[in-house]
């Protein structure tokens, strides 16, 4: 039944297409100069049609189901729904809807048969008006696009307005995206603001959501405050990026000026599947071989290492983020002109001398960049802090030790039963928040220099 | 006891820097030159001229051995620099670039300060002991640049934030700074306008005095204008080597006659 319309759409435009393609061709033919080509008028006709139609639909399909609803709810018999809350009336919502569907479990009262019935019905009309309105639209819009063909009309230009504006409601979709993203997180931030003071939370250094269950539960009042997980994101993030940086820089070096050609087509691919790794299989590496790992080592020297490292967390995000790093500073550095090579070879540098004093300082900006980026990645990285690091918040910068980072602590906030009532889960979105915000700086910082440094030298 | 010294100094003008022999030039497949003699005189100003991608830039690079850093560039025959050959395993090509100092295409000062970019092959080479021996030649570097009275208030400056032909004067005065005894020019004027052209010529002429100068240039006037001894490659090969005058005005070859008439380029 749903796709009727489509086939009636793709009828459409094909039908405008070459409605308004033998119109032009007409006009051609008596001796006159198209404007455009009469594929443009073909085409805009096409588009003229498909754009609104289409989104008429669509808006069609996403509303009809609600809007449904609220009929068939709004037409049930007089005090049925008296004294409900919204989850009892959800439930006889669905009740309706799977007796629609013939799936009928002990006995439903007799309005409910009725308002299946009804619900079948006006599902029934509802897919026909859909039909009706869309094949309407189609016809008065193939009028409109025909009655535009004339020898002067730019149907050239037409088609490239409308392919622009499409163009520009796809960039535009990202944009509306994020900032649906952040409204609703900061609702929820903001419910979380009411219930636990901003200043607590911000400057807080004792960190455990827990609620009392019950009125009389001794102990249970909750502590929010959110500096040692954020620091414990910071220690991690910082063991990752003293990993990952020398190695990935060295690495970039090394490809890009000292390799052998045949060297490099090897290992390049291989960084990139470094990169491809899906960051749960870097957990288990974390959690099963590099944890351990550090643990006996440091027993083994009379060291006192917790199960579940900073170290071991840390390391593998590092080892997570060389390819990253690697590639960043790789095409900084192959961004820098070749003429600055030869005027320091041609100085009689080195080849390391050149890399050292020419080509960093030069790409640097570049470089800074992209490491600036990585620290933004490891510190909004999930999987592998919620495999491999702690959960207790501690307010320590001891790498040795167990922390929780931001990520884990909302993972494991919303885990379980959870209501969206109480300061233990709204806590997660006011985490989430202050996430968004940090490695917003960092990014918004990190493009500015990187564009900077494209400016130098273009 | 005069006419002794007069012709001293007869040989010492006409004293051989470079002598290359037999030079021939692979890229991958591609030969690039072909069996070229060449005699550079010392203190003058000797000028490559040919239709482009005819070799020139590919044989002076092979004067200070820059083609080493191409891969698959491959150099055979002689070349020797004071009766050095330049090829053999005892030379160092890092020591010889500073030896034999090369100016680009393209005006490329380093993102450092003025003064950095005078000073970076000082310092890699370790010519100086003291800063203020360095503050010296920096400054003696860029008086003989001809840039010195420009850049003297700013030297802290970026040498990128220099004009087109304030930038080809620094690199010229930061290949100096090596103080070399041969300066090989590629195209150095080819970027730069017609001002900044006639002060990097002026340069040039200036630097006659102190230095071999290989200049390559597509301008058949700046040739004439700047060198003593032209040399015309066509196709990989040297054609005809001679004085500037000579060439210009009796070429003995027809393809140097064509390209300087303008019929072959
Ligand atoms: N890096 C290179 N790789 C491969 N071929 C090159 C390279 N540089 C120059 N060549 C080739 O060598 C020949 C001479 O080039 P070049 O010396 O640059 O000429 P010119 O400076 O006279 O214009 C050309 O055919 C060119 O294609
Ligand atoms: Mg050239």
């Amino acid at each position: 039944m749903t796709a009727i319309p489509f086939i009636l759409l793709i009828l459409a435009v094909l039908g405008g297409y070459f409605i308004n393609r033998m119109a032009a061709r007409e006009i051609r033919d008596t001796g006159n100069r198209l404007h455009s080509l009469t594929s443009y008028h073909g085409m805009f006709s096409a588009l003229m049609i498909l754009v609104p139609v289409l989104t008429f639909i669509l808006l069609w399909l996403v509303f009809r189901g609600p809007l449904v609803d609220r009929l068939v709810m709004g037409n049930l018999p007089d005090g049925v729904l008296d004294n409900l809350g919204t989850g009892a009336i959800q439930l006889i919502l669905a009740e309706i809807k799977s007796v629609s569907r013939g799936v009928i479990f002990g006995t439903p009262e007799d309005w409910k048969f009725a308002a299946a019935d009804h619900f079948v019905a006006l599902n029934k009309r509802a897919d026909w008006l859909l039909v009706v309105c869309a094949g309407a639209l189609s016809l008065a819009l193939m009028y409109f696009a025909r009655s535009r063909v004339t020898a002067e009309f730019r149907a050239r230009q037409g088609v490239e307005g409308i392919i622009s504006g499409l163009m520009i409601f796809c960039s535009v979709v990202a944009i509306f995206t994020t900032i649906g993203i952040v409204a609703s997180l900061s609702y929820e931030t903001y419910r979380f603001f009411e219930m636990v003071p901003i200043t607590e939370f911000l400057f807080g250094t004792s960190w455990e959501p827990q609620i009392p269950i019950r009125e009389d539960q001794i102990a249970a009042e909750g502590a929010f405050g959110w500096l040692p997980v954020i620091l414990g994101t910071f220690v991690i993030t910082f063991v990752a990026i003293v990993l990952a940086v020398p190695v990935g820089l060295c690495s970039a070096v090394y490809l890009n000026e000292f390799a052998p050609r045949k060297l490099r087509s090897v290992i390049k691919p291989l960084l990139e599947i470094l990169a491809g790794v899906p960051t749960i299989v870097y957990g288990f590496f974390a959690v099963l071989v590099v944890a351990p790992a550090i643990r006996s080592f440091g027993q083994s020297i009379g060291l006192d290492v917790a199960p579940n490292t900073a170290l071991a967390a840390g390391g593998v995000m590092g080892i997570m983020l060389i390819p990253f790093i690697s590639s960043f500073a790789d095409d900084a550095l192959s961004a820098v002109p070749q003429t600055l090579r030869d005027g320091a070879l041609g100085l009689g540098a080195t080849r390391a001398e050149m890399m050292l004093n020419v080509l960093f300082p030069a790409a640097l900006p570049g470089i800074v960049g992209g490491v600036l980026l990585a620290v933004s990645r490891a510190i909004g990285e999930t999987m592998i802090v919620v495999m491999a690091a702690g959960l207790i918040a501690r307010m320590t910068i001891n790498p040795l030790d167990s922390v929780t980072t931001v990520t884990v602590q909302i993972v494991t906030l919303l885990i379980g039963d959870t209501a969206f009532d109480n300061p233990k889960t709204l806590a997660a979105f006011a985490l989430g928040m202050m996430l968004f915000l940090v490695t917003l700086m960092i990014n918004i910082f990190a493009l500015r220099i990187v564009r900077k440094y494209r400016e130098a030298y273009d | 006891m005069n006419d002794m010294r007069k012709i001293e100094r007869d040989v010492h003008m006409t004293d051989l820097k470079i002598k290359a022999r037999g030079v021939n030039v692979h890229y991958g497949e591609t030969h690039a030159i072909k069996d070229v003699d060449v005699d550079i005189v010392d203190k003058t100003v000797t000028a490559f001229i040919g239709p482009s991608g005819c070799g020139k830039s590919t044989f002076l690079r092979c004067l200070n051995r820059m083609n080493d850093t191409i891969s698959i560039c491959r150099v055979t025959g002689q070349i020797e620099i004071d009766g050095r050959d330049i090829n053999d395993r005892a030379v160092d090509p890092v020591q010889l670039r500073a030896q034999v100092g090369m100016v680009f295409q393209k005006p490329n000062p380093f993102p450092k300060s003025i003064y950095d970019n005078i000073a970076y092959g000082p310092r890699i080479h370790g010519l100086t002991k003291s800063k203020a021996e360095l503050d010296e030649i920096v400054e003696k570097s860029l008086r003989r640049g001809a840039i010195w009275d420009e850049v003297k208030d700013r030297l802290n400056d970026s040498g990128t934030s220099l004009s087109g032909g304030q930038q080809q004067r620094l690199c010229i005065a930061r290949a100096i700074a090596t103080q070399p005894e041969v300066l090989l020019m590629d195209e150095p004027c080819s970027a730069l306008d017609p001002i900044a052209t006639a002060q990097v010529e002026e340069l040039i002429d200036e630097l006659r005095r102190d230095y071999s100068v290989v200049i390559v240039t597509h301008s058949m006037q700046q040739a004439a204008r700047v060198s003593q001894k032209t040399a015309f490659f066509h196709l990989g090969h040297l054609v005809e080597f001679n004085n500037t005058g000579e060439i210009f005005t009796n070429p003995q070859d027809s393809r140097t006659e064509s390209y300087i008439t303008g019929r072959i380029g």
